[in-house]
């Protein structure tokens, strides 16, 4: 079997660039709150994602419709106008997180293929089986905290595909339920869509050159003028802890996981799918990733060594991990 | 009575004495309907306290509380989706879902819906309901607009909802273990080191402000959820039942006075007075509930 690259398309250019760097699919998202990448200057117009949608088309790359965040009370109708739209534009399949979504999903338009989102933190086979059984999911996306043996024990356990990531941000905190930032800026990741939003980002320098990064009323880290100043997303700052000498990664470092390594043990392990994580990338990224991994997958698929060598210049701080793929002993 | 009081699962790695010494407490003294019990954060904490559970919950219906046992809230291990489908074959007791592996078990049996399930809306809650859920807590996060949107569905659906109003809010789960790393240990060496503070370990900025609190695998807020003074708007929009979660403080001193308020006994405003005295002026918060800023006091 020859997994699937999926590739991030935060705009149509960027769309444009994985299609053309041989992606077997793309996954982008509406310019609002249905989405888990609702940031300002991303994703598309209805008018944008038709013109995209047949672009991939053409070219015989699927598009995948991320409406991915959990529609607060009073707000339902614009996910179900995602839904809608999506159906109507031809999108290949949707990756929910909601109940509510994949419900409204499955019974409106019992034809279309939903994914299930990283976001839903489906991470045991039950788990997955109750989104199967009750909305007819074909595809997981595993969350980024399952080792390669427990993949391959979930992929026996499981009636739908797997989806896992590869590379890009690493995050810890279980996806879908995370309200760090709802409790530092007022916006939700959940609902809105939003983590870490730019607009309340801060830095300053103080009398010694040291830059401090903020969101809203908080320090997430500090630099001295030789560091390179991290962007504060409240899961990758420095804290202090009574048990602690000075600020430590209270939960991770600001690291990029990059399983490449472990590509022909994941392909062995039954994944169908390996996802790019970087909507909010630039073209040039994606471009160089998406055509690393090509050749990487396959490479892997004729019986040859992947060369990734190039994908660690890319990794935010020119650090990566392999993440929960290789060993549970990080958690 | 104008509203049911509850008593959330304990959520930190308090001694079994501990755990015993407060259940009989809450049992005899304090004003609850409901008390949730179960490990909700970590499988390797459960075994400590799984041989008192009938003990307690016993004492508890004694003293005139309804038991409600709470579930895990992460399930990935072989032993936690083991425990996972034996608490689903409970009978005994009401049970309360906090991860979705439970609902493949449930299927149609009754069930409550635990804050950790995101149920942000009508629709999300409508299908659950469907599937045997009978009571929903709703997210912390959950701002008083959507809330009361869905108090009103719960009520058509003839289904209860609930809502956390004291105690440090969840904001996050993960996989890792930020107790032992903060000692750099890992979840499988943790040594049990959370068990040292009993209401989560403070996280500070690196300039010194009070910011979270780690409990293992959670995050918590640094600052109280504090809904005293937001009892009348929560009970105008239709929530039915008030979550309690466990802390050190005084939780029969807390349960009064909410009781007290819930009863219109007092003003919320002294409920608040009576609340920062009777918990040694912890910091609060009640941002979630204006749709603002969750650390925020509005």
């Amino acid at each position: 079997m020859r997994p699937e690259l999926i590739c991030p398309a935060g705009t149509p250019a960027a769309m444009r660039t994985a299609v053309d760097a041989c992606a077997d699919a793309v996954y982008c998202g509406f310019q609002n709150a249905t989405n888990a990448r609702n940031f300002p200057g991303l994703n598309f117009t209805v008018d944008e994602l038709e013109t995209s949608v047949a672009y991939a088309h053409e070219r015989g790359t699927k598009v995948l419709l991320a409406v991915n965040t959990f529609p607060p009370a009073g707000k339902f109708d614009l996910w179900k106008e995602a839904i809608d739209t999506g159906v109507r534009l031809g999108v290949d399949a949707f990756i929910v997180a909601d109940v509510g979504v994949a419900a409204y999903g499955s019974e409106t338009y019992p034809d279309a293929r939903l994914h299930l989102s990283v976001q839903a933190a489906a991470s045991s086979p039950e788990a997955i089986r109750y989104y199967c059984r009750e909305f007819g999911v074909k595809r997981v996306v595993l969350p980024r905290i399952l080792t390669v043996p427990e993949i391959k024990q979930l992929a026996t356990e499981i009636p739908c595909e797997i989806e896992t990531f590869i590379f890009g941000n690493h995050g810890l905190m279980v996806e879908g339920r995370c309200s760090l930032t709802n409790y530092v800026t007022g916006l939700s990741t959940n609902m809105d869509g939003v983590c870490s939003p730019a607009a309340q980002v801060h830095y300053e320098r103080d009398a010694d050159g040291n830059l401090s990064s903020r969101l809203a009323d908080f320090t997430i880290d500090c630099f001295s003028c030789n560091d390179k100043a991290g962007y504060p997303t409240i899961c990758k700052g420095r804290y202090l802890a009574d048990c602690r000498e000075g600020g430590y990664y209270a939960f991770e470092e600001p690291i990029s996981l990059n399983s490449s390594p472990l590509l022909p043990e994941l392909i062995a392990a039954g994944v169908h799918a390996f996802k790019i994580e970087g909507r909010q990338r630039s073209r040039a990224y994606v471009k160089s990733v998406v055509s690393a991994f090509r050749k990487a997958v396959d490479a892997v698929m004729s019986g040859d060594e992947p060369n990734l060598a190039d994908l660690v210049a890319l990794t935010e701080g020119q650090k990566q991990t392999e993440g929960a793929f290789k060993t549970k002993k990080w958690r | 009575m104008t509203g049911n009081l509850t008593l959330g699962p304990i959520l930190f790695h308090w001694p079994a004495e501990q755990k015993l010494d407060f259940y009989a407490k809450i049992a005899d003294e304090a004003p609850i309907d409901t008390v949730y019990l179960g490990e909700v954060i970590c499988s390797k904490r459960a075994p400590f306290f799984e041989q008192h559970y009938d003990e307690v919950a016993d004492r508890l219906q004694r003293g005139g509380k309804k038991v409600v046992f709470s579930s895990l809230c992460e399930v990935v291990l072989k032993r936690e989706r083991r425990a996972i489908e034996g608490f689903c074959e409970l009978t005994d007791f009401e049970i309360e879902a906090n991860n979705s592996s439970a609902l493949l078990h449930m299927n149609g049996r009754p069930h409550r819906i635990g804050p950790m399930m995101n149920v942000y809306n009508e629709t999300t809650m409508a299908y659950l309901v469907k599937g045997g859920a009978t009571h929903f807590s709703l997210p912390v996060e959950l701002p008083g607009a959507s809330a009361e949107i869905l108090a009103k569905t719960a009520a058509d659906l003839s289904v209860g909802t609930e809502m956390q109003v004291f105690g440090r809010a969840s904001l996050a789960v993960s996989a890792r273990c930020y107790h032992a790393r903060a000692h750099a240990r890992t979840k499988d060496n943790c040594q049990f080191v959370c068990e040292d503070d009993p209401d989560g370990m403070p996280l500070k900025t690196l300039d010194g402000k009070p910011f979270l609190a780690i409990n293992g695998i959670q995050t918590l807020s640094q600052t109280y959820l504090n809904y005293v003074s937001e009892l009348p708007d929560l009970q105008a929009a239709g929530i039915t039942h008030y979550r309690l979660s466990p802390h050190s403080q005084d939780m029969v001193a807390v349960a009064e006075i909410f009781r007290d308020v819930l009863d219109n006994k007092i003003e919320p405003g002294e409920g608040d007075v009576r609340l920062s005295a009777a918990t040694g002026s912890v910091p609060f918060s009640n941002g979630f509930w204006h749709g603002k800023p969750g650390h925020l006091r509005i």
